[in-house]
């Protein structure tokens, strides 16, 4: 595959509350090809951020820049930007060949160019013999890679994951974060992934940021924040954690 | 049966309730059965073409209504779907929600104020055809009041089940740019298909066995349906032989329905509420977004204008002569004594059969439910396929040869109209009995609280919201009914649907249409109350 740049990510100054909720306000700023993954408690405003990059969500002010463009008056489809859900990232009555080929086509009209991509990227992730199964043949950790090879067709030099290996098991989980990082070294993409395990970050990325009531309350190396060297907030956050399991 | 000692004092209650439905329909059909074979002869002649046109037509009407309700409230749905967030659209979901809780007879002249020979658009419909506007009478005024009816509750039906795609769908199709027409197949067809046939079939079945609109708006031998010609063949000419036979045609087709409905898996009581919107990501294109819009303004005015032209033409009434009518007062109370009566009875009979389920549920432990705990589950929303006047016509003939049919009226009205309320009232109190009983049970063994005492202690206090829904709901039904009391309505029982339906017989128009205006108002404040009981949580 031909290796492709990923695109700084820029969040200047950007202010969103949902109605009646809480004010958010993010800055931050992600060079092309970081992995940067985002951890705090439930409700701190992750996906909200996910969410705002992505164009799903409106900011009340501010402004979201992708690569050297501000995408922020943009809707999601004219952003270059793919990213990965929890769970029901397939359409449940097509076949993985056609789930992928959404990718390319939102409409399914694909060329031969489109469907060699698609083959391609099925046995990339590991899915070949597989293209004419629906989701529901599939296991829970092979749907999530069918969300990642769309991801590879689209070729879109940002990344977001919004915590989408959570419902698998660690054995699987590990598989799934080696492939996005072998993925990463393909197609170089900015990957910005939310999540509450602390192994996730540890395998995946070098910086971590530690989101609380609505922005971004430390920022730093993830093996740092690990080693305990993170704010209180986040040794709080991770003692919670453990207390749960 | 292995239940133990508690379980069967509610088993055996809910067998009564059981015992009591079925003595209603068994009754009606033994007295058309009766009548059937003494004078078979008779029933036999009158399968004649008079009865092939009818059975014809009630299927053409109702094919025809489907089709003109089903296929706008796609596009309805999908419009209400695509744009999640805007001013007024809680509003428009209300409205749409009005239709149901409005008596048919009502509705019917809200049509008529509107479209009928005298109505507001009269003038400019006569302009339009350049000839004087005859009305809307027949199969057009059919066909308008049943999709006035049955496109808002079918619009309804088809976004609840829109809005059951989960979001981080909207939110993919988002970010792969799919169009209104991508979209439409690969979303959103997908989401409506598993629902139509069950909502087409739902409203096929609401307007096969419609009375009201039909006897209101229909006319003569050529706009007659089954419903209302078994209502002329009683009321009118006696014929006892062709009301037999139209009867069975009726009975024989709402079951072949039924057999489809369940065949598609659908429910003849389907529930139309519908959750907050969730906050969903859908960024329509312009030129869609001007097309949904066109859409929803078409049903805004669609649903809107009957309504406002039953308020309008109410309000232009002598409301205060009206007020100070003692055959207006009379008719008010037999109406809510007679509405009570029947919602009392209803709950007296919805209860054992909620607590004998749930019962028979906890008796067998795992495993398949038995024949007698369908039965008091579905079995009592299968008195839906036997239609009122169809109950009423049979206990008609039966009561004929025990004295002055009109005498029963009071009791035929109550006791049908509770029937028919049942499967609602049910729905309301059994998922609050069922959780009061999965928390309690255990307790209430061990302390030995049973019988009376827990009815007071346990179960009185968690069923007290939902029965007052099922209370109001049931009194709004029957209140608004235009069924029974028009087999036995008389000068000495008359209801206010009934004395509206005289007003409007002898043309006293603006009468009839203050009288709507009073029913339409007490049915949709009884139906707001039990919305909002309904809401609320305990």
């Amino acid at each position: 595959m031909v290796p492709q740049q990923g695109a700084v990510v820029k969040l200047d100054a950007l202010a969103f509350a949902y109605p009646g909720g809480q004010a958010m306000r993010f800055d931050l700023l992600v060079p092309a090809s970081e992995i940067v993954a985002l951890m705090g408690p439930s409700g701190s405003g992750k996906s909200t951020l996910l969410n705002l990059i992505a164009g799903f969500e409106r900011p009340d002010s501010g402004q979201v820049l992708i690569g050297s463009g501000d995408v922020t008056r943009l809707p999601p489809f004219k952003r270059p930007v793919s990213m990965i859900f929890q769970e029901n990232n397939l359409f449940s009555h097509l076949t993985v060949e056609q789930n992928v080929g959404l990718g390319r086509s939102p409409t399914l009209r694909l060329s031969d160019g489109d469907r060699a991509a698609v083959s391609e990227a099925i046995a990339r992730t590991g899915l070949a013999g597989k293209e004419q199964r629906l989701p529901r043949q599939l296991s829970g950790g092979e749907r999530q890679r069918v969300a990642l090879a769309r991801v590879l067709v689209r070729r879109q030099p940002v990344l977001l994951l919004d915590e989408p290996f959570a419902s698998l098991g660690p054995a699987l989980r590990d598989e799934m974060l080696d492939l996005v990082a072998e993925l990463h070294r393909d197609q170089q993409m900015t990957v910005i992934m939310a999540t509450h395990d602390p192994r996730d970050a540890e395998r995946l990325s070098n910086r971590l940021l530690f989101i609380e009531n609505g922005t971004i309350a430390a920022d730093g190396a993830t093996s740092s924040f690990l080693a305990g060297q993170g704010p209180p907030a986040f040794a709080r956050y991770l003692g919670e954690r453990k207390r749960l399991r | 049966m292995t239940a133990s000692f508690p379980e069967r004092g509610r088993i055996t209650a809910g067998v009564l309730a059981l015992a009591a439905l079925g003595i209603l329909v068994g009754g009606a059909f033994a007295g058309l059965g009766q009548e059937a074979i003494q004078s078979w002869r008779g029933a036999f002649s009158a399968f004649d073409s008079y009865l092939l046109r009818v059975a014809r037509f009630t299927l053409l009407q109702a094919g025809l209504s489907t089709i003109l309700s089903v296929l706008p409230a796609i596009f309805v749905a999908r419009a209400l779907a695509r744009h999640p967030r805007f001013f007024g659209r809680g509003f428009i979901l209300q409205l749409f929600a009005v239709p149901l809780a409005l008596p048919g007879i009502v509705a019917a002249l809200g049509v008529l104020a509107l479209l009928g020979r005298a109505g507001f658009l009269a003038p400019l419909l006569s302009s339009l055809s350049g000839d004087t506007w005859q009305g809307i009478y027949g199969l057009s005024g059919i066909l308008v009041a049943h999709v006035f009816f049955n496109l808002p509750l079918a619009a309804r039906l088809l976004l609840a089940s829109l809005e059951a795609v989960p979001a981080d769908q909207w939110k993919l199709a988002a970010q792969l740019g799919m169009g209104a027409g991508a979209t439409f197949r690969l979303i959103e067809w997908p989401a409506l298909r598993d629902a139509l046939p069950g909502v087409a079939a739902l409203v096929f079945m609401v307007c096969a066995v419609s009375f009201t609109i039909v006897l209101t708006l229909g006319g003569g031998p050529r706009a007659t349906t089954l419903e209302v010609a078994i209502y002329q063949a009683l009321r009118f000419d006696f014929d006892l032989a062709r009301a037999i036979a139209l009867t069975l045609v009726q009975v024989a087709l709402t079951a072949a329905i039924v057999l489809v409905l369940s065949r598609l898996g659908a429910s003849i009581n389907a529930d139309a509420s519908l959750p907050a919107a969730p906050r969903r990501s859908v960024f329509p294109r312009p030129g869609e977004t001007a097309f949904n819009v066109s859409v929803i303004l078409l049903a805004l005015v669609f649903v809107g204008g009957p309504i406002a032209a039953t308020v309008i033409a109410g309000l232009g009434a002598d409301l205060a002569r009206l007020a100070g009518e003692r055959a207006v007062h009379g008719a008010t109370m037999t109406s809510l004594l007679l509405a009570s009566l029947s919602a009392f009875l209803c709950l007296l009979l919805s209860f054992p059969l909620v607590a004998a389920r749930r019962a028979l549920e906890m008796a067998r432990g795992g495993g398949r439910a038995g024949g007698l705990e369908r039965l008091t589950d579905t079995g009592a929303s299968m008195v839906l396929i036997v239609p009122p006047i169809v109950i009423g016509a049979g206990w008609f003939i039966l009561l004929r040869r025990f004295g002055d049919v009109f005498a029963f009226a009071p009791l035929m009205v109550v006791t049908v109209n509770a029937a028919m309320a049942l499967p609602f009232t049910m729905r309301a109190i059994r998922p609050a009995y069922d959780a009061a009983s999965a928390r309690h049970e255990k307790l209430c063994l061990a302390l030995g609280i049973s019988g009376w005492s827990r009815l007071r202690l346990v179960d009185w206090p968690a069923l007290r919201r939902p029965a007052a829904t099922g209370l109001a709901f049931a009194m709004a039904l029957s209140l608004g009914d235009l069924g029974v009391i028009a087999l036995f309505g008389s000068d000495r029982v008359k209801t206010l649907p009934y004395l509206l339906f005289e007003r409007m017989g002898s043309y006293r128009t603006a009468d009839a249409a203050g009288l709507a205006l009073f029913l339409g108002v007490l049915c949709l404040g009884l139906m707001f109350l039990a919305t909002h009981w309904g809401k609320e949580k305990s």
